[in-house]
């Protein structure tokens, strides 16, 4: 690798990382304003103008507050958990492609930290590994109800992360690969995937508000029951990582979304601009769509959350276990009858 | 090499603090670290595939398990039960007979060629999907099989209970 | 049994239908009930720059009055005390020297009148008791302050402003 190339990762990487931050912070902010006008409110409106500083605001208030471990904690473990939530939480973005190859300075670069051959399971693997920090943030607080919310998110997370295996199992069944590059390359313009895997979709997405703990499936940290889950024990800077690492998953999880079904950086009439723009801005609109399907994902992320109420334990295993997973099998058999039959039937037809 | 020799070292060594710790808890957060040392070890290999596999089978989802059990069941040192005599020698002769197998085994290995070498590919999705799916079909399905025999006799214990009643 | 009312509804549970069953309706309809509040005008009033408007029988923070020609009322005759179910009120009386007829009305005024506004229950009872029409609850809510002692309030928050400022 060129220097320049090792340079321009690098940097990626750095980019990267502070957008994910940012991005979580202004969602904190986002929810809070958004859940406002759901219900009629204002929202934050006191720190700068329309409370554009609130995030700043809460970050130096978690900051400040008093640092508290249980005497009864294990210590180790008690700090570990929530450095690990918010590791996992960082680690996702590295697969994914951020926009198509750019031309700075006369060298060509992927808006891609890294296009491993198996990507989409590097994401699975860590998300998969993020029930890791709550576990652990869960158990060492030595509290009855900060266990119950991690025992309750380790069985969630397993359960839903199965049906989200099966549902994109049909997905890889029409690309062929694994590679997150090449799936979005191959939904270029208007040929998402959404359009040939709506059901697969469906699926996806109830999974991946299972496993971001989001509403409805925010059992592991539900206030009504278990004081506040996993994290009751909580407090200062430690308390704003988990808080944190779920605002970074649903950034992460709606970038795979948006890559994996909704096309990525790909907007119908994409050659056309591309070729007015030049190699160096055109890659850039595409990265803006991208990010602008990404936030309608975490707008809708937020929409949810103030219209359906939170599951019950057993609705939730009901649905994973007796739904979803079989929905899921359908959808792989009819997916590989209409591409193995009906598809070639239909060309044929045509011809 | 080098790196291989290092991360070799981390596996034994999270190994024996799996057996070491005093808490469950922590030697099955020991075992976690241990299984992903076993996946660097896969990477190291150009192995992606299987490595990704580790982490998120292993990793991601059996060892969650084990730390879920582990979590109900509370075990700590008052509640450990007191082994036997008879119980302790008979795991000492059973963990011997398993090291007279194994070091008789790598007496008979001699050093084969490095397979890597010819093909860094091997290890890919692609590759090892054609190979598994037509050179290695039977035993494939087979061990299939195995699973699902598992599953049902699993699902068997677990209604045993509800049907006498 | 008959209901007199007859405002009693019965309300028939039927088995759900497939789409009923399938959720998917049910959540996007509301979807589109929250969607139609996110356009909806905000019902917040920004309390200390925006004030909700009062209903005219509002009771809110005492005001001792002055007569037409700016003097207190109020003679200190104790029965708003005596009347005030939480005993929020206290006052030392004097009589009035040469020379003050232009400040108190009566022969008899109260030196010090306090309320104490933490056990204030507004109820307006000592409105009603004077028989000097000095004090009314026509006031603003009480405002918020750090210290206990400051939410006793004395002549000087509660007399009304002189007539000729």
């Amino acid at each position: 690798m060129e220097s320049f190339d090792i340079i321009f990762k690098c940097a990626l990487v750095v980019v990267i990382f502070l957008i994910s931050l940012v991005v979580a912070m202004y969602s904190t902010y986002a929810e809070r304003k958004i859940a406002a006008f759901f219900q009629d409110r204002i929202g934050p409106n006191r720190a700068g103008p329309w409370g554009i500083l609130q995030p700043l605001c809460d970050g130096a208030k978690m900051f400040l507050k008093e640092e508290i471990i249980p005497t009864n904690a294990s210590s180790f473990l008690f700090i570990a958990g929530p450095s690990l939530a918010i590791l996992t939480a960082c680690l996702g973005s590295a697969v994914i492609p951020w926009g198509q190859s750019i031309v700075i300075g006369g060298h060509i670069v992927d808006l891609q930290v890294t296009d491993i051959n198996v990507g989409i399971l590097y994401i699975f693997g860590v998300v998969s590994l993020g029930v890791y920090g709550v576990m652990i943030g869960g158990w060492a607080s030595n509290n009855k109800y900060s266990l119950l919310g991690a025992i309750r998110a380790a069985s969630q997370n397993i359960s839903y992360e199965i049906s989200m295996g099966l549902s994109i199992i049909a997905l890889l069944m029409l690309t062929g690969t694994l590679s997150l590059k090449e799936i979005v390359a191959q939904q270029h313009g208007w040929h998402w995937n959404v359009l040939t895997q709506p059901l697969g979709f469906l699926l996806f997405i109830v999974c991946a508000f299972a496993e971001t703990n989001r509403t409805p499936f925010d059992l592991p940290e539900c206030e009504t029951e278990l004081v506040g889950g996993y994290h009751t024990e909580y407090s200062s800077m430690k308390l704003g990582f988990y808080l944190f690492a779920e605002y970074i998953n649903m950034f992460i999880s709606s970038a795979v979304m948006v890559t994996l079904y909704w096309g990525g950086y790909n907007y119908p009439g994409m050659d056309w601009v591309l070729a007015h723009t030049g190699p160096t801005l055109g890659p850039l609109i595409g990265v803006a769509v991208m990010f602008a399907k990404i936030f309608l994902f975490i707008f809708f992320f937020m929409w949810v959350r103030w219209t359906i109420p939170r599951f019950r334990y057993d609705q939730l295993m009901d649905l994973g276990w007796k739904v979803l997973i079989p929905l899921a099998i359908a959808n792989i058999v009819l997916t590989a009858v209409f591409s193995s039959y009906i598809a070639p039937l239909i060309v044929s037809l045509f011809k | 090499m080098n790196t291989f020799y290092f991360i070799a070292f981390l596996s034994i060594f999270f190994s024996i603090l799996v057996i070491s710790a005093k808490n469950p808890v922590h030697s099955i957060l020991y075992l976690v670290l241990t299984f992903f040392t076993f996946t660097v070890q896969y990477i190291l290999l150009n192995a992606q595939f299987l490595a990704v596999v580790n982490f998120i089978v292993y990793m991601g989802a059996i060892l969650v398990l084990f730390l879920y059990t582990l979590m109900l069941i509370n075990l700590n040192k008052d509640s450990e039960p007191v082994k036997s005599n008879i119980v302790k020698i008979a795991g000492v002769l059973g963990g011997g007979c398993l090291l007279v197998v194994l070091v008789g085994c790598l007496k008979q290995v001699g050093v084969a060629e490095p397979v890597l070498l010819k093909d860094p590919g091997l290890g890919l999705v692609q590759n090892l999907g054609k190979v598994l799916f037509n050179q290695f079909l039977l035993p494939f399905e087979v061990s299939s099989l195995l699973l699902l025999s598992a599953m049902v006799g699993a699902v068997l214990l677990a209604t045993k209970e509800t049907k006498s009643v | 049994m008959e209901s007199l009312s007859n405002k009693r509804k019965l309300i028939e549970s039927k088995p759900l239908n497939f789409w009923e069953r399938a959720y998917l309706p049910a959540i996007a309809s509301g979807l589109a009930t929250t969607m139609k509040h996110f356009f909806r005008k905000p019902v917040t009033i920004s309390y200390p720059e925006e004030k909700r408007e009062f209903s005219e029988n509002f009771r809110g923070l005492h005001s001792l009055k002055r007569d037409e020609n700016g003097k207190e009322r109020c003679t200190a005759c104790g029965l708003c005390a005596l009347s005030c179910p939480a005993e929020a009120i206290t006052m030392i009386a004097a009589e009035r020297q040469k020379g003050e007829e232009h400040l108190y009305r009566e022969e008899k005024y109260a030196a010090v009148y306090e309320i104490n506004m933490l056990r204030c229950i507004f109820c307006g009872l000592c409105e009603e008791a004077c028989p000097k029409e000095a004090i009314y609850l026509d006031g603003d809510i009480v405002p918020a302050d750090y210290l206990r002692k400051d939410f006793i309030y004395g002549k000087d928050k509660l007399v009304e402003a002189p007539l000729n400022q």
